[in-house]
């Protein structure tokens, strides 16, 4: 935790997250997009995807996540602003032109068409000779382990096995950059965690580019090597996944990556990278991490994860302790959910590990709580 | 057909057989006359009535002699079916394939939720369905004669065949729209981010899928234009008939058996049409996953 409180503002951030791979394949520039001329769905995005990299854009529906991978796509136009692609601008570039693969949210493959001839297809447009077709497809089939597949129909295909085709579609002409669009939505859970695996192995074996769209963060942080916010039309936060979220910069971010308990005060102390704050109805003052406070005395949200506090902490171990009431125990297997009531809040969760030896708490049981000053982060109120 | 519940009641019971009576009677008037006309045409005498010969079942007083006459060679008689027949069937061919083109092309832009006026434009389309027959076939007799003197499109071939594809369009136009609805956008997406050209995503992927719809709708433009009278009753002439309105002339001028056994071919050819509207309708089914019902 010591490398952490060294961290301040976004900007460092963002300079480390930006390094990653070298050099960009896309490139968006001050982008806008507005259906109706007045309301901006997307809002002066500046965004790079590096060569080689896995990129999610995650966001709840409504935030422009897709409409900015349709505008990279082709099939939504940028309002103001340019998309680069390998360095050369493709606003006025139709979709077919533009050399990417894409996954689609329903798969999207040809009804009428053989996996052999959906895979044959974009093989076919390109012109490429018979044997070098086949050599692929198969060579494509395997890869996503469908090889023996060639005959069947889509309609003959499970949810699975159609999802594999439509990603095997989209590599088979190996673009440099692969456009998935929440591809794994219409799956069980199972299924969609082993997708997850299957899909970032094959990116890491190709080296190939993907911007993925999801509204699921645990996929977002399963697959991604980064990951970008979005709410309202701009990106919150862009960073690694355990950046995000160990680390989050702002209160959306917070709320919206992983369970998080929030608590809202006022700074009375700011000192360097850390502050004192005075929660709300005299709930009492809390050491935090200064990440994102307008200054003294601003209102600010705190943000704790649960899982970082700590029941029953040695003395002295934590600059932050207080009394807290144990008011509902939720058994989830290899952890308890705690609902406590602290500060004057009664929605204040903790995680208690199903660990050996540790403690068992009660309903109704008086309990003190600790935690450290590094994960205890001092947000936009 | 629909089986009785068992807690069905006797006022239940009652009216469920006379339902199927209505039934029965409702079909019994729909295809009775057109049963009628197939012993007919093989009647030995030249009437329109059954004989006491044909009553019987004697074999002498059938005969296939309106069909004979209806493909009667011979130079030194004068045989206008043979001149109806095929005008008939190319200009239903050339409007239907016309129909067909234009028809689909405005589906497609009708389907595109970014097309303006859509609802006005589907209208004036259909129109001609819904516009008595009557009127539509005055309104092209007095266009084409304005026209007379740039192109003679009255009594002409040309001219027919573009009355029909009026009327035709508006079965294609309806048949695809109706196939349109089911189909999935985002297969042209995809197609296009296959890099495929917009062309090439249209003949590969979207006309393989609505070609039921398609087809089906160049079926009905292609009855159409088979059975249509009105029009060209106004537009066609006298050295120009069809099938149609030869049989119009002949019901009218000569009261010929002929047209009892051009109307069993022409009730054949419908039904194997219909049937091949609805075998492609089942196969569409198959090919979209969807189990026929």
């Amino acid at each position: 935790m010591g490398k952490d409180s060294t961290r301040q503002t976004g900007t460092d951030l963002d300079a480390k997250a930006t390094s990653y791979g070298g050099d960009a394949i896309v490139r968006f520039e001050r982008v806008q997009k507005s259906y109706d001329g007045v309301l901006l769905v997307v809002k002066d995005l500046d965004l790079e995807v590096q060569r080689g990299e896995f990129l999610t854009l995650l966001g709840p529906s409504g935030s422009g996540k897709t409409t900015v991978l349709m505008m990279l796509a082709g099939f939504e136009t940028a309002t103001h602003g340019g998309i680069f692609l390998k360095g050369e601008p493709i606003n006025n570039v139709p979709p077919h032109k533009r050399g990417i693969g894409m996954v689609f949210q329903n798969y999207a493959l040809f009804p009428h068409m053989t996996v052999f001839e959906n895979l044959a297809f974009p093989l076919e447009v390109r012109r490429l000779a018979k044997g070098e077709i086949q050599e692929k497809v198969r060579r494509a089939l395997e890869m996503v382990r469908l090889g023996g597949f060639e005959n069947r129909r889509p309609g003959q295909l499970s949810g699975g096995q159609q999802q594999r085709v439509a990603v095997a579609r989209a590599l088979v002409f190996e673009p440099d950059l692969v456009l998935m669009d929440e591809p794994l939505g219409a799956l069980d859970k199972n299924l969609r965690e082993e997708m997850q695996y299957e899909i970032k192995h094959i990116h890491e074996n190709l080296g190939v580019s993907m911007v993925y769209v999801t509204h699921d963060q645990s996929e977002a942080l399963t697959m991604s090597n980064r990951i970008a916010v979005f709410n309202d039309g701009r990106i919150q936060q862009l960073a690694a996944p355990d950046d995000l979220y160990e680390r989050p910069e702002n209160a959306f971010v917070a709320q919206f990556i992983g369970e998080n308990n929030r608590l809202s005060g006022r700074v009375s102390h700011l000192d360097g990278t850390s502050c004192a704050v005075d929660l709300d109805d005299g709930g009492g003052r809390v050491q935090a991490l200064a990440v994102k406070v307008a200054g003294d005395r601003a209102r600010t949200t705190l943000s704790l994860r649960p899982e970082r506090v700590a029941i029953n902490p040695e003395e002295g171990a934590f600059p932050n302790v207080f009394e807290a009431r144990v008011q509902e125990l939720i058994y989830l297997g290899d952890h308890i959910r705690t609902r406590v009531s602290l500060c004057g809040k009664d929605d204040f969760i903790i995680k208690v590990p199903n660990a050996q030896g540790h403690a068992m708490l009660r309903e109704g049981e008086q309990v003190r709580v600790g935690w450290a000053l590094e994960d205890c982060r001092a947000l936009d109120a | 057909m629909i089986s009785l519940p068992p807690h069905a009641g006797p006022l239940e019971r009652i009216w469920h057989y006379v339902f199927l009576l209505i039934c029965v009677l409702v079909f019994g008037f729909l295809i009775a006359p057109l049963l009628v006309i197939l012993p007919l045409s093989f009647n030995a005498e030249p009437y329109f009535t059954f004989t006491e010969g044909m009553l019987s079942l004697d074999p002498e007083a059938y005969s296939l002699r309106w069909y004979e006459a209806l493909f009667d060679t011979n130079p030194n008689r004068e045989n206008k079916w043979l001149e109806a027949i095929p005008n008939s069937l190319w200009i239903a061919a050339c409007s239907t394939l016309l129909a067909t083109a234009l028809g689909t092309l405005a589906a497609l832009g009708l389907s595109r939720s970014e097309m303006p006026f859509r609802n006005l434009i589907m209208g004036l389309l259909i129109s001609p369905m819904i516009v008595p027959l009557i009127i539509t076939a005055a309104g092209i007799f007095f266009f084409y004669a304005r026209l007379n003197e740039y192109a003679e499109l009255t009594g002409s071939f040309i001219g027919i065949v573009l009355a029909h594809t009026v009327l035709g369009t508006p079965f294609v136009v309806i048949t695809v729209t109706a196939t349109l609805i089911g189909f999935d956008q985002s297969l042209v997406r995809a197609g296009l981010m296959c890099g495929a050209t917009p062309t090439r995503v249209f003949f590969k992927v979207v006309l393989p899928l609505i070609l039921p719809g398609v087809i089906s709708g160049a079926l009905f433009a292609f009855v159409t234009s088979f059975d249509e009278i009105v029009v060209v009753l106004f537009v066609g002439s006298v050295e120009y008939q069809t099938i149609p309105r030869q049989m119009w002339a002949g019901i009218r001028e000569e009261i010929s058996p002929i047209i009892l056994a051009v109307a069993t071919l022409l009730i054949c050819v419908s039904t194997l049409l219909m049937i091949a509207v609805e075998v492609l309708r089942r196969y569409n089914e198959r090919q979209r996953g969807v189990t026929p019902g």
